[in-house]
């Protein structure tokens, strides 16, 4: 296990996993999955509380089940189709996560969506609202698409992190455009190696994590992948393994790609062949 | 009174406070965050904030996503 520590603006964290808490079928496979992650990040969503519950009992709440001194929380604006909304989003994020005592309060994940059908990025409003809540304080992890051009502008306004898609939200599609991943990285490490850049969205299972950190990612956002698996548990252990190799194979220095064989074994010292010349060119 | 609650008509009598209205809706203030007419009440002000005939407030919490 790698372990090599790595800030995100005032945050240093170990695990380059951030897994979301949506969509699991209770809270008891939830909580299980994100242990058995290694996270030390889970992202929520914020949505009106339930007035008038039915039967008069209050619904079970994550609150009960989200170890708070154990996990960062880093709440999205997911759901918010304008840069308005999102900042009230984040606001309430940051007003909750004050009360609860917990880091996360400094910090939020942008979304800001253009249409329900694919749920990718809305740019315009996206750069508007990085712009907001810098000026606002909070250190803004920005999801966007994986256009590198985009990215850089993004960057530009001073969020503490810029999270490519690999795909859409929720379709497991994996990492669609590793070029346009790998021009991201490049664009927006340039003379800043250290900026950290997160893959968010698109992940269906655990090699598409390790290619996403082969690429150089600092880490990958999943919700979906594991908790609409059919073991949650056994895949969050999955993505917990892929996220170390996909980091050592990327510090490793891999191999160049040739189009034709390299023997690793000697072609010296062969036995003689039944009939001269077979097998060999 | 009349105000709007998460998209829901409530009466509440004039004066009450957020502080107030939380207790009338059984809900633990540490657990919500609170808007009136889409201005964030900070928590600090619960007690004093007053809502008001034709409010539109927002009451969240969080829920799991990702």
């Amino acid at each position: 296990m790698t372990h090599d520590r790595y800030r995100i603006g005032s945050f240093e964290l170990r695990s380059r996993l951030f897994v979301g808490t949506g969509k699991y079928a209770n809270f008891d496979i939830m909580e299980r999955a994100l242990a058995a992650s290694g996270c030390q990040v889970v992202t929520v969503a914020v949505r009106r509380d339930v007035l008038s519950p039915e039967g008069g009992a209050r619904p079970d709440s994550i609150l009960d089940h989200l170890d708070m001194s154990r996990y960062t929380v880093l709440p999205n604006t997911a759901g918010c189709f304008t840069a308005e909304d999102a900042i009230r989003s984040a606001r309430l994020s940051r007003e909750l996560l004050e009360g609860l005592g917990n880091p996360g309060a400094k910090w939020v994940k942008l979304e800001v969506l253009a249409d329900k059908k694919t749920l990718l990025p809305d740019p315009v409003g996206t750069l508007k609202a990085t712009d907001a809540l810098v000026e606002l304080g909070f250190e803004v992890l920005v999801y966007t698409n994986d256009d590198p051009i985009l990215a850089k502008k993004i960057k530009d306004l001073g969020p503490v992190s810029v999270m490519p898609a690999g795909a859409p939200i929720g379709s497991g599609l994996g990492i669609l455009n590793q070029n346009n991943i790998r021009l991201c990285l490049e664009y927006l490490k340039d003379g800043d190696p250290d900026y950290p850049v997160i893959v968010d969205a698109g992940v269906g299972t655990a090699s598409d994590v390790t290619v996403a950190m082969e690429l150089g990612a600092d880490g990958v956002l999943l919700n979906t992948g594991v908790a609409g698996a059919a073991d949650p548990v056994r895949m969050a252990t999955a993505m917990a393994h892929a996220i170390e190799a996909g980091r050592l194979a990327c510090l490793s220095g891999r191999i160049s790609k040739k189009p034709y064989a390299t023997a690793s074994s000697p072609m010296e010292g062969t036995i003689a062949p039944v009939r001269v010349g077979a097998g060999a060119s | 009174m009349h105000v709007i609650i998460n998209g829901q008509q409530k009466d509440f009598a004039p004066g009450t406070t957020v502080a107030e209205l939380l207790r009338q809706l059984d809900l633990e203030p540490i657990r919500v965050a609170v808007e009136i007419n889409k201005e964030l009440v900070t928590r600090s002000t619960f007690d004093s904030a007053q809502i008001h005939d034709g409010d539109q407030i927002e009451v969240v919490t969080f829920v799991g996503g990702g």
